[in-house]
């Protein structure tokens, strides 16, 4: 038999290959000065709606474009192609979720110079993309009213990876009894103090306050970025 | 569904950390998982005796220590544990807080090894 069996200890983390991808990525988008937003949400809650919105409007004053998962078929891919940005659609096969190393991939082409926002949508799932950095500044999850109230208590681990909540399809809110304080009070139980926006993509209502929050956010990135470059110590 | 490509990141993770000690066989790999670390211990169990398979880390156990989630309370000043994953609030005084100290660990923490002294076949 062989000798005594021994514990050696190691402390790895089992995501860190993801880790770094997802931290070079950061660097890069820092560098190049655009800000990042990903959106995750169930299938079917209208993320691509709410993204073709979204680009359509951001275009008119911005360089915008859009990366987005899904298991097969580009069919996200053209319908966004519809808001005139560029577009690269990222089929994972049977992969539940997008990681930093597919996004790297996609974005071998695209000069990140060019761009002042970048979306990432990833593939519809709210467990599995909860593990992944993808590199982004921003984490959005989506909720729609027909959904139900009650998701972010089924769901609160992806509500902790996310930095921000919308409810979407709020045309709707009527027509489904929907309960907005008790879908408010849902994601303050798992996730207190989480910003939370609701609007229509459809009917443009609240739009313009989601719209205002992500060009705040851009800002604030970039003046953080010119104070960083003008710092004697900074490694740029 | 992503226990699977965790458990093979797990089984490279220890075959990489095995091949650098040199002559040694891998009897168990420890793992710390947090509550909101998105992964389903069972799932991951079956997963990876799959993934073990035909690599040297086959009939090898994985040992998972689950950790709860655990918050800082901003008004009792300490770590707590949340009341419950439906409740991100100090377990003890009920304060709501987001400031996660535990519960999203992913990490092969030690290996179980020892000397390959002869091959059992």
């Amino acid at each position: 038999m062989g000798s005594q069996p021994r514990l050696v200890e190691v402390r790895k983390n089992v995501l860190k290959q993801n880790d770094l991808a997802a931290r070079a990525l950061r660097e890069e988008f820092g560098a190049a000065g655009v800000f990042v937003v990903s959106l995750v949400s169930s299938p079917g809650s209208g993320k691509t709606m709410f993204l073709e919105r979204t680009l359509t409007l951001l275009r008119q004053n911005y360089r915008v474009a859009a990366l987005v998962g899904d298991l097969a078929t580009e069919n996200d891919a053209i319908r966004l192609a519809r808001s005139q940005a560029p577009v690269k659609q990222i089929t994972t096969g049977t992969l539940c979720h997008l990681e930093a190393a597919m996004v790297q991939n996609a974005l071998q082409e695209w000069d990140l110079n060019d761009l002042d926002f970048l979306f990432i949508e990833n593939v519809g799932n709210l467990v599995c993309p909860s593990s992944y950095d993808l590199g982004e500044n921003l984490r959005l999850v989506l909720i729609s009213v027909t959904e139900g109230e009650d998701k972010p208590l089924k769901y609160p681990t992806i509500f902790n990876s996310a930095d921000v909540s919308v409810i979407t399809k709020m045309d709707l809110a009527a027509a489904v009894e929907f309960d907005w304080h008790s879908a408010y009070g849902n994601i303050q139980a798992v996730r207190p103090g989480m910003q939370v926006l609701k609007l229509s993509a459809k009917t443009g209502d609240g739009m313009d306050e989601y719209l205002s929050f992500l060009t705040a956010r851009l800002s604030e990135v970039r003046t953080a970025a010119a104070i960083a470059r003008e710092t004697p110590c900074s490694s740029r | 569904m992503h226990e699977l490509s965790i458990a093979m990141s797990i089984v490279e993770m220890a075959e990489e950390e095995a091949e650098q000690r040199g002559n040694v066989q891998v009897i168990a790999v420890h793992l710390k998982l947090g509550a909101l670390a998105g992964v389903v211990k069972d799932a991951l169990l079956s997963c990876y005796e799959m993934a073990c398979e035909g690599t040297p880390l086959e009939g090898s156990q994985l040992v998972i220590e689950e950790l709860p989630v655990a918050v800082f309370c901003p008004h009792c000043q300490v770590e707590r544990p949340v009341s419950s994953m439906q409740l991100f609030c100090c377990g003890e005084c009920g304060t709501p807080t987001a400031q996660i100290v535990q519960g999203k660990e992913l990490e092969v923490v030690a290996l179980e090894i020892e000397e390959w002294a002869h091959n059992p076949a």
